[in-house]
């Protein structure tokens, strides 16, 4: 038995740049929409291109990617032949080792791919929020007559800088490509998203094999390149982003308030899955107010929310009031609070009369390369006392009381850490 | 397992006009998101009843589409779990079921090839919460031949039930099948459709009952037997409705606007479980007005709503007012609707700018 093309998704990265979101779990895992998890976005897209074989190569705290996932029912993934398996790191006779590299992960799961015998692989992070039909990047990949397909989008010229740029001829076969460049040649961005032979593809691994920290980018893809192999470009032009950082996050959900979003998910076509519970609706109270939201299954609205994107069982009190915000799955906001610009993570609870987002911006204490926007992010299972004021850029971390705030107030750029039993 | 569970879904109900045109009561759709046999099955499931058999018949496709795979409500076992018993013709056989015993009567190979010593019949249209374990925990206690599972109610809300008479001992000594008339006042003991009873005698006055050509549980099998069989009662004394007629099934709706009914339900320990669809969560758009409505997945909403169930996709156009609604899944209201006291069935559009009041005493159904 052999599957035409296989995915391999590397769901394995912490997401460093998320702060508060990433400390209990892995960012494939972080919650999107209101229902999602970025992860559902490449799943489903699998699902909808008609692949059916997929290996998630999981390591920074695994334990939500495991549970959402289990064994892939919302995606049709739990299959016979095929469907959706988790790789984490094992152990080997000699030389064990974490995946190092993005190339390291997929070499040490040579043996998962071989059991299916494929002639393509796709590969991809499990990172962005997006619809893309991999079966068209296949059919372009199989008529160039390609070693490895990369897609590409175009950028505006001036971000083009940040990415890793792919120079192409009129064929978009890939002549040349800069990481960074200070002057770009083009404004094709790479996605980080690969079609390879698979001959190709575990030639080129076992080869690159010693090298420390193989990574498809900086290694592989140069590797074919410098041989001469033929690499083409696949280009992409719908809706892509990285919410790799707390404002891309932080807007990618908002934009999904707008009166039709570019990223839409009320579309019939190219539907997203995810593993959820069965709740009630939402219901809003007399009195209470959702204007410019989206609201998740199960949540209570006593109070007002206005441009805000809220999961299931969110609870907002009576005269509470969210603004500009994103909150996750169980948060509780009480009577009397005031939300503004801030990312609430899984069942946090907010105090009554506390405010969030108040005064000005002022550069973060904690860590100024991840927390550098006017959003204050409060992580899971936190709590904030009743009666405090917590300033712009702040982050809040675990279950704090009245005395962690002196005067009842948190300052802008200022943060709480409170460490539980062995976690974080 | 103690118990075999059986659901008897394979009604339709004249009382509820045209909502049955397209589905059995069973699959009537409930609280935005759930459907009735959800409550049946659920109780089955949380009170530990490894086997359930769904009886259906009246226009069964929807709700053979709702409990297509039995996972949602973890019945997906390797041992016993969902079974759905159509009717069938077979050699002996050429008819549908002719009653509920009947139902029972053309399935009692199926009941007989169990071992579970006792069996649970439920209605599937009851909306309520029960661990059937106590009743079958009391059905022992009392050495009854059968235990059957009733309800204290108002008079004026109970004309369309079977009235009980209880004795001191919960014995049930009389039995008045749909009695309509009669005082409003008081209160009245009436019959939730939920019977417990041993699986070797039930197949025994089955099989009595297939001789003598009776088909009916409750008017055959159970009020003519009532002096000489220890038919015993089990009083529930939480919240139940059945939805057998528009009125139950709109107040049903906008009993669960009530927080402390939704939290009884769907989030004190066990849950009410139901099928899991891929809808996005609601949308609320600016100018957006909703109070005391409960909005499911999929809808935007761009007017008002008030008082009101919006089930799944549903679309409220702009400046458009819904009061007092409760709209089905899929329902599209066009922009400057007004619509008031309505229930409208699912796929049904509204023009704009239609102008739809209906009487609140007498709720109209729009399909």
């Amino acid at each position: 038995m052999k599957k035409q093309m296989i995915a391999m998704l590397l769901a394995g990265g912490q997401g460093s740049r998320l702060g508060a979101l990433t400390q209990g779990m892995a960012k494939p895992a972080v919650a999107f929409g209101g229902k999602y998890r970025i992860i559902d976005f490449p799943l489903s897209n699998y699902v909808n291109s008609g692949v059916d074989t997929v290996g998630v190569l999981t390591q920074y705290r695994p334990l939500q990617l495991n549970t959402h996932i289990g064994i892939g029912i919302p995606w049709d993934l739990d299959k016979q032949f095929g469907g959706v398996t988790i790789l984490p790191p094992y152990e080997k006779t000699g030389d064990s080792e974490w995946y190092t590299g993005t190339a390291n992960a997929i070499y040490q799961n040579i043996e998962f791919m071989d059991r299916y015998n494929p002639d393509y692989v796709l590969i991809l992070s499990g990172d962005h929020i997006y619809k893309m039909d991999y079966e068209d990047m296949l059919a372009r990949h199989v008529s160039a007559g390609a070693e490895a397909t990369i897609a590409v989008m175009p950028v505006p010229w001036d971000e083009a800088p940040r990415y890793g740029i792919m120079i192409t001829d009129g064929e978009g076969r890939i002549t040349d490509f800069e990481e960074k460049p200070k002057n770009p040649r083009s404004n094709l961005a790479s996605m980080g998203i690969y079609i390879f032979d698979y001959k190709t593809l575990k030639k080129e691994l076992q080869e690159l094999s010693d090298v420390p920290n193989c990574d498809f980018g900086m290694h592989v893809i140069p590797h074919i390149h410098r041989r001469g192999g033929r690499l083409y470009s696949y280009q992409f032009n719908s809706y892509w982003k990285d919410v790799g950082t707390l404002g891309t996050y932080w807007e990618a959900n908002l934009e999904l308030t707008d009166l039709v979003p570019d990223f839409n998910l009320y579309e019939e076509f190219w539907q997203i899955y995810t593993s959820a519970e069965a709740y009630p609706p939402a219901y809003v109270a007399e009195g209470g107010k959702a204007e410019t939201s989206i609201i998740g299954d199960g949540s209570t609205i006593e109070g007002s929310v206005k441009h805000s994107v809220l999961g299931a069982n969110v609870k907002v009190a009576p005269g509470a009031k969210v603004r500009d915000s994103v909150l996750m799955n169980g948060v509780v906001i009480g009577v009397g609070a005031v939300v503004r610009k801030a990312i609430i993570a899984e069942n946090s609870v907010i105090g009554a009369g506390t405010r969030i987002g108040e005064g000005f911006f002022a550069a973060s204490r904690l860590d100024p390369r991840v927390y550098n926007s006017d959003i204050t992010v409060v992580g899971a299972n936190s709590v904030i006392p009743e009666n405090v004021t917590i300033g712009k850029n702040v982050a809040v971390i675990g279950q704090t009381t009245a005395e962690d705030y002196p005067g009842g107030v948190l300052e802008s750029g200022d943060y709480i850490i409170k460490k539980k039993g062995g976690r974080a | 397992m103690k118990a075999l569970g059986i659901i008897l879904a394979g009604g339709g109900s004249s009382r509820l006009e045209s909502l049955t045109a397209k589905r059995a009561v069973a699959a009537m759709p409930l609280a935005g998101t759930y459907r009735s046999i959800d409550f049946a099955l659920s109780n089955m499931s949380n009170s530990n009843v490894g086997t359930v058999a769904v009886v259906t018949q009246y226009s069964s496709r929807s709700l053979n589409i709702h409990l297509s795979s039995s996972k949602w409500w973890d019945f997906g076992r390797k041992q016993g779990g969902l079974y759905l018993l159509n009717p069938t013709i077979t050699p002996e056989n050429t008819h549908w079921y002719r009653g509920t015993a009947d139902a029972l009567i053309q399935n009692l190979d199926f009941i007989k090839e169990r071992h579970e010593p006792y069996v649970i019949i439920a209605s599937g249209d009851g909306v309520y919460k029960l661990d059937y374990n106590k009743v079958l925990e009391r059905h022992a206690a009392t050495g009854a031949e059968m235990t059957i599972v009733c309800k204290r109610m108002p008079k004026a809300e109970s004309e369309r039930f079977g009235v009980l008479e209880l004795d001191a001992d919960g014995r049930i000594i009389s039995w008045a099948e749909k009695n309509e008339n009669g005082s409003h006042e008081g209160e009245q003991i009436i019959n939730c459709g939920i019977y417990v009873i041993r699986r070797r005698h039930l197949i025994q006055v089955l099989e009595e009952a297939a001789r003598e050509e009776k088909y009916h549980l409750v008017t055959d099998l159970i009020i003519p037997h009532l002096d000489q069989r220890r038919i015993m009662s089990y009083l529930l004394d939480s919240y139940w409705t059945n939805i057998a007629s528009v009125t139950a099934y709109f107040n049903c709706n906008k009993d669960f606007l009530d927080p402390e009914l939704r939290k009884f339900f769907f989030s004190d320990y066990p849950v009410i479980h139901t099928k899991v669809d891929d809808n996005p969560p609601a949308k609320f758009n600016g100018g957006a007005r909703v109070s005391n409505s409960l909005v499911a997945g999929g809808s935007i909403i761009n007017g008002s709503v008030s008082d009101s169930v919006l089930f799944k996709k549903v679309y409220v156009g702009d400046r458009s007012s819904v009061k007092n609604c409760i709209l089905m899944d899929d329902v599209y209201v066009g922009d400057d609707v007004v619509l008031e006291n309505y229930i409208v069935d699912n796929k049904t559009r509204i023009a704009n700018g239609t102008c739809l009041v209906g009487d609140p005493d007498s709720i109209p159904i729009l399909s």
